[in-house]
């Protein structure tokens, strides 16, 4: 049911797959990105991308178009096209004077959208007679560093997370590329940037954003060890948990109820939304880890214990989950948003690993995916 | 010949330009400086003290032995949690009340205290926590070791994620003396918070 896989001894700093999930692009803390092809035997690295003069801090693989998009601390951003055997960069100039932070293409890939730690979110798209990409910029009412962003499905809205503590949705129209989109329940009028949503909160900061499938629903982790889901509506309702855990880093749909979030207790959590009675429940760890043998103390570990640790206790402080360190990305790999059936993390061990839902449903007695 | 140098370089010092600038906080002009929304503390007063003692003063005195022995003491708890004042600017509002929640604390008996804190909400836990904390910051006679004992049952009740909201909570600002007290958590637990 999950599969795990050691790229390095460092973090996995972010990842990305083609369509087809026979290649994973990944930064290996450094300013490179690596570009592993799977083998019959394991993963055997292909292509090496070096540009960038900076840690690269996102990666996003389109997958029909195939083109690759790329940020980083040096404040650009470029996009990647495979030219016969190799991948080819076009520098996008993104106006800005502090660090890119995440980087994802839209639905249709005609944009892309990169956020910063200028406070703003460049918002790429491709102009035909100048053949060159140019951005705009969404800066009110931004006031720190957006770390996080999701596409909603009709191409237009994009959510974002803050280092302002707040989960906003704005709207990323662009009328050069595409007519004006139908009403949402999030609003009807989308002028670019136009806030179509924030969140009242000032508990931490927002580490990744995720819409549902619908795009009616959009959920968030914040550093203040909660996660927040919001349906939309003329008054939004806004659901949150207050976790009895280390904060989450990353968050995705799985259903349109049904949510999957880790962080810094390296393992997967599951997170059931009631729609009716605007909760989230706690739906259980996705790890089992193996049993450990319980070997008994003998009466000398026992002192010594008593005299290192002021406990006689034997619990070892050693990780039983997959993951030996947080868990810093996590992406839907099989199936889509509505039903996924397989999902990947990667983390601050340089792992990498594959989640199984159904083998996971089956193996997990009061596991319910809705 | 030792001495000629030093007030040499004393000399130095003193005439090169003036370095009061280096005493200015830049950060405080600076447009952009994040600045926390107003939040409307001025009518918060904090829990009612002369509730609180009344609860307390009651014990053990109070006929209804189906409460408990502690029977008021569990709604001196309560009371002493309401109207937490958060967002005020007074300081003497915020040491008011975690006087009065010390005060209340240090009253229950040790094997009563973990029955109190499974009464509270997931929020009372976090707020319980978050006055835990002040209370460390400021220790007085056998605080800490009060303290400590709510601490354990809280931070069962809670989790460390109430830890981390101690941590996070931008208007309760708790003091780098949070330092001091790992001990009260698992090693490994400490240094994921610590360090992420």
């Amino acid at each position: 049911m999950m599969a795990y896989h050691s790229f390095l001894l460092e973090p996995i700093s972010c990842h990305a797959w083609n369509k087809d999930r026979t290649q994973i692009a990944l930064c290996p803390n450094n300013h490179e990105v690596h570009i592993y092809q799977k083998e019959r035997s394991g993963w055997m690295k292909i292509h090496v991308l070096k540009e960038h003069n900076g840690q690269v801090t996102g990666i996003d693989w389109a997958p029909e178009s195939n083109r690759i998009v790329t940020c980083g601390t040096d404040r650009n951003a470029y996009v990647w096209t495979l030219k016969g055997s190799m991948w080819k960069p076009t520098l996008v100039i993104l106006r800005i004077n502090r660090a890119a932070r995440c980087v994802k293409w839209s639905p249709r890939e005609n944009k892309f959208a990169v956020g910063s730690g200028s406070r703003l979110i460049s918002i790429c798209y491709f102009e035909q007679d100048n053949d060159w990409w140019v951005c705009k910029h969404i800066k009110k009412p931004i006031r720190s560093t957006v770390l996080s962003l999701d596409w909603h499905p009709n191409n237009v809205l994009l959510a974002s997370g803050s280092c302002d503590f707040k989960c906003r949705i704005f709207s990323a129209y662009i009328k050069e590329l595409e007519d004006k989109p139908a009403p949402t329940p999030w609003g009807s009028k989308m002028p670019f940037g136009e806030v179509m949503f924030e969140s009242s909160g000032a508990g931490g900061w927002i580490h990744d954003v995720s819409f549902s499938a619908s795009g009616n629903r959009v959920a968030w982790a914040s550093h203040d060890s909660t996660v927040a889901i919001a349906e939309g509506g003329k008054t939004p309702v806004v659901a949150s948990l207050y976790l009895e855990t280390l904060p989450l880093l990353c968050l995705t749909f799985i259903t349109e109820n049904s949510l999957v979030a880790a962080g810094h207790d390296c393992y997967p959590a599951l997170f059931v939304y009631d729609a009716e009675r605007s909760t989230i429940t706690f739906g259980g760890k996705l790890d089992v880890p193996k049993q450990s043998a319980q070997r008994g103390m003998t009466a000398r570990e026992r002192f010594q214990n008593l005299d290192k640790k002021a406990t006689a206790d034997n619990k070892e402080a050693v990780l039983e989950s997959l993951h030996k360190n947080s868990i810093s990305q996590i992406l839907v790999l099989e199936g889509d948003k509505a039903k996924c059936t397989k999902f990947c993390t990667t983390g601050m061990d340089g792992g990498m690993a594959v989640w199984d839902v159904k083998t996971l449903e089956s193996s997990m007695k009061d596991l319910k995916i809705v | 010949m030792r001495k000629k140098a030093a007030v040499c370089f004393h000399t130095m010092s003193k005439n090169t330009v003036s370095d009061r600038f280096r005493k200015v906080d830049v950060d405080e002009y600076d447009e952009n400086k994040f600045v926390d929304e107003e939040d409307g503390g001025e009518n918060q007063m904090g829990p009612d003290e002369a509730e609180v003692d009344a609860l307390i003063r009651q014990y053990p005195f109070h006929p209804l032995s189906c409460w408990g022995p502690n029977g008021n003491l569990m709604e001196a708890l309560q009371a002493v949690l309401k109207n937490p004042p958060i967002n005020t600017k007074n300081q003497n509002v915020k040491d008011r009340a975690e006087g009065l929640v010390l005060k209340v604390l240090s009253s229950f008996k040790s094997s009563d205290i973990e029955k109190a804190v499974q009464s509270l909400d997931k929020s009372g836990v976090d707020l319980l926590m978050k006055y835990i904390y002040k209370g460390f910051e400021r220790p007085s006679e056998n605080s800490s070791a009060v303290l400590l004992q709510w601490h354990e049952k809280a931070l069962t009740a809670g989790g460390v994620g109430s830890i981390v909201r101690v941590l996070t909570a931008r208007k309760t600002k708790s003091s780098s003396n949070l330092r001091k007290h790992q001990f009260t958590l698992e090693s490994i637990d400490v240094v994921r918070l610590i360090f992420k």
